[in-house]
């Protein structure tokens, strides 16, 4: 609450600087011999208004942060404090409640110790309330009376808001950088912590894989820890036979639709294609476990294999390679219809056919593109969950037959997280190392297909 | 209004020939009633105003407007007696008899061997790497190009310079061994040192290849050409030997043209 509190009080006021240095501005414009000024009036309301609210956000992110942890710190000095147990789950238990009670969210303290530190932390509470409030103020008033004092009618503040403007824009790419960074880090903390009760070798080279989540987690068996059956499962249906479906198809629908295609087709069949995109992958699950996999099954056994089951890794690999086809395609269709029309021009000019534009000129041109949209399908198929549930079961197999179910990483990685098992299992921790596993792999990936563009890419720049 | 066709031309044969040619663009007629023979051994230069549809014409003489859906062509073209726009004909075959180079450089993405490659590949005319070498030297050396280029023949052709890629164009349309080449504003983009290297390139192809220039430059036509057609608002308005063009028109709008009233 008192963080809205803040928030409303910084946009207020930089409301109010915004006016007070446009209606300056004016005043200098008006008194100005030929009435112009450096910058236009906007700019320089901007500019102050600028001043007040960017130190009031970054201070309000810092406070946000740390005001909880010092009013904590507030009621574990009141004398009641001495009556806590020392550590761990219970002393977090009665604080929450007593937090809960003194903001108004819970009506009652169960516990009745609890009910001592009601008091300290509604004090606590409202004075670091008051303490953020004032800061706030203050900060806002210094950024914007020296943001005012600054404005002249020769002041540039046209600039020095395009500069801000930049450093904000700068700042929004980095939250993508840096969140990546959390998520890596995040990963290797959990999978260092998973690797101390299981060996890496264990995990990445053992076939056979099993869990228990049961088991006693101190002395963890490792051999049932092989995620080979799981990486098999996740390239296997991913990767091979979800890429057979989709880079065909979704490469030649690109080309028919950019060189062969009407423009009246087009116009419809591109969106129609797109939508495919859109469709939840659990509809998509539906439609592989109730039609296709028993589908594949009854042909199987048609043709003699006893054994094919239900729950199949073609299903789910057809299925997958169908829901991806649109961001081949899409990618394909965009960069093809990027290379430029003298290209085409120069080639059907030496009395090349079509097709072998397309294959010699056009695609080796559009081929950034092309491996772009390939990527991000493989990112797409590998990171798919519910369409491997639904169709291929959740049962490790290492196999290379495509009519045995399979499971994939994904899989695993929601089964172990979960689970009934408790967060400091090996079981549970295994999630992350298959998360951290995966998540190299496919950086390694696009990393390699980069590498392999930039060798073969024909620029036409 | 008719095409007035200076009565000294009889002597020449036609390589190419047009007759009643109007070009459509939907509804829009780009070219109207055109009649020109060009011929075998010498250079035809196309000059008119911006947008006088010479280009349009041009692209007309190997199909190119096949490429754009809405064009539309009337009349009949042949090349050496024989209907372009006939159905039997094989518009791939009349490309590779028909070159073009364009008015912006348009090398392939790909070296400057395998710019010249390209053509004689896909029409199977080199049989094995010799052969195929032996035909981008050839073409390269045609094009003056060959001793620019000759040690980096595996560097992209989009690395050149604007003046050796539009060579490079010239020299990959001639490695296909055409009978006549169409060039549209291939200086225009060029600077006066690129356009007179590729002025002196045609003089020197000349002879091989019947050649059609389309040119916004009067010198430029007066230099490299021995016929010129005047085109304008879709019409040919006169048609002669280039020196008779630029020193005694008969029609009143060439003699404007040239002496810079208007265009």
């Amino acid at each position: 609450m008192s963080l809205t509190i803040l928030l409303l009080l910084a946009l207020g006021l930089g409301l109010a600087g915004w006016l007070a240095a446009r209606a300056r501005a004016w005043t200098f414009r008006r008194a100005s011999p030929d009435g112009r000024l450096a910058s236009l009036p906007s700019y320089h309301a901007w500019y102050v208004a600028l001043w007040i609210v960017l130190p009031v956000l970054i201070f309000v992110a810092v406070w946000s942060a740390i005001a909880p942890g010092l009013v904590t710190q507030a009621v574990l000095a009141s004398p009641a404090a001495d009556q806590l147990p020392a550590f761990g789950f219970q002393r977090q238990t009665i604080l929450n409640e007593a937090r809960a009670v003194a903001t108004g969210a819970a009506q009652g303290v169960f516990n009745p110790l609890a009910a001592e530190f009601v008091e300290p932390y509604r004090q606590a509470l409202s004075r670091y309330n008051w303490i953020g409030i004032i800061v706030t103020l203050l900060i806002a008033f210094l950024g914007g009376i020296y943001a005012f004092l600054r404005l002249k009618p020769d002041f540039a503040a046209r600039n020095r808001v395009e500069k801000i403007v930049m450093a904000i824009l700068l700042a929004a790419s980095l939250v993508a950088i840096l969140t990546t960074l959390g998520i890596f880090v995040s990963l290797v903390f959990e999978t260092v912590r998973f690797f101390g009760m299981v060996s890496p070798i264990d995990f990445l080279f053992g076939t056979h894989w099993g869990p228990d989540p049961m088991a006693n987690p101190e002395n963890p068996d490792a051999s049932r820890y092989g995620a080979i059956p799981l990486f098999w499962g996740t390239l296997f249906i991913g990767a091979i036979i979800a890429m057979i479906v989709a880079i065909p198809l979704g490469l030649m629908s690109a080309i028919y639709l950019t060189q062969y295609a009407n423009p009246r087709l087009r116009a419809w069949v591109k969106p129609a294609l797109e939508i495919l995109a859109g469709v939840p992958t659990v509809v998509y699950g539906y439609f592989a476990a109730l039609t296709i996999a028993p589908a594949i099954r009854d042909f199987a056994i048609s043709l003699g294999f006893s054994s094919a089951s239900s729950e199949s890794a073609l299903a789910a690999g057809l299925i997958m390679g169908v829901m991806i086809i649109p961001f081949v395609s899409s990618m394909a269709d965009d960069s093809i219809a990027a290379v430029p029309q003298a290209m085409r021009d120069g080639s059907l000019a030496m009395g090349a056919t079509t097709n072998e534009t397309i294959r010699r000129v056009l695609i080796p041109a559009a081929l950034p593109g092309i491996v772009a949209g390939i990527m991000l399908a493989i990112s797409r198929a590998i990171g798919e969950t519910m369409i491997v549930v639904m169709a291929a079961s959740t049962a490790a197999n290492l196999s290379a037959n495509p009519l045995e179910s399979m499971t994939t990483v994904t899989v695993q990685i929601v089964a172990m997280l979960t689970g009934e098992g408790s967060f400091d299992h090996p079981a549970t921790l295994s999630a992350f190392a298959l998360g951290f596993v995966l998540f190299m792999v496919t950086l390694a990936l696009n990393f390699i297909a980069l590498r392999v563009v930039k060798r073969f890419r024909e620029a036409y720049e | 209004m008719v095409t007035v066709v200076h009565p000294n031309l009889s002597d020449t044969d036609a390589k190419m020939s047009a007759r009643d040619v109007s070009v459509f663009y939907g509804d829009k007629k780009a070219i109207d009633d055109v009649s020109i023979d060009i011929p075998t051994k010498y250079v035809t230069a196309f000059i008119g105003p911006s947008g006088c549809g010479k280009s349009t014409f041009l692209r007309s003489l190997n199909r190119m407007n096949d490429t754009i859906p809405s064009a539309r062509v009337e009349g009949e073209i042949t090349l050496d007696g024989e209907n372009i726009y006939s159905p039997k004909l094989d518009v791939v075959q009349l490309r590779a008899r028909v070159g073009m180079v364009f008015q912006k450089p348009n090398p392939f993405p790909k070296s400057i061997y395998e710019n010249i490659a390209y053509g004689p590949k896909i029409h199977g005319l080199a049989e094995g790497k010799d052969e195929l070498d032996a035909v981008v030297e050839k073409s390269l050396r045609r094009a003056g190009l060959w001793e620019e280029v000759k040690d980096r023949l595996q560097d992209s052709g989009t690395a050149l310079s604007g003046g050796q890629q539009q060579r490079l164009c010239i020299a990959r349309a001639i490695a296909v061994d055409p009978e006549v080449i169409l060039m549209d504003e291939p200086c225009s983009a060029l600077d006066p040192i690129a356009t007179a290297k590729i002025e002196e390139l045609i003089d020197e192809l000349n002879g091989r290849y019947a050649i059609v220039i389309v040119t916004h430059s009067m010198q430029q036509a007066a230099r490299v050409s021995q016929r010129t057609a005047f085109f304008h608002l879709g019409k040919m308005v006169e048609y002669g030997r280039t020196s008779d063009i630029f020193t005694n028109p008969i029609e009143q709008r060439t003699q404007d043209y040239i002496t810079g009233r208007y265009g």
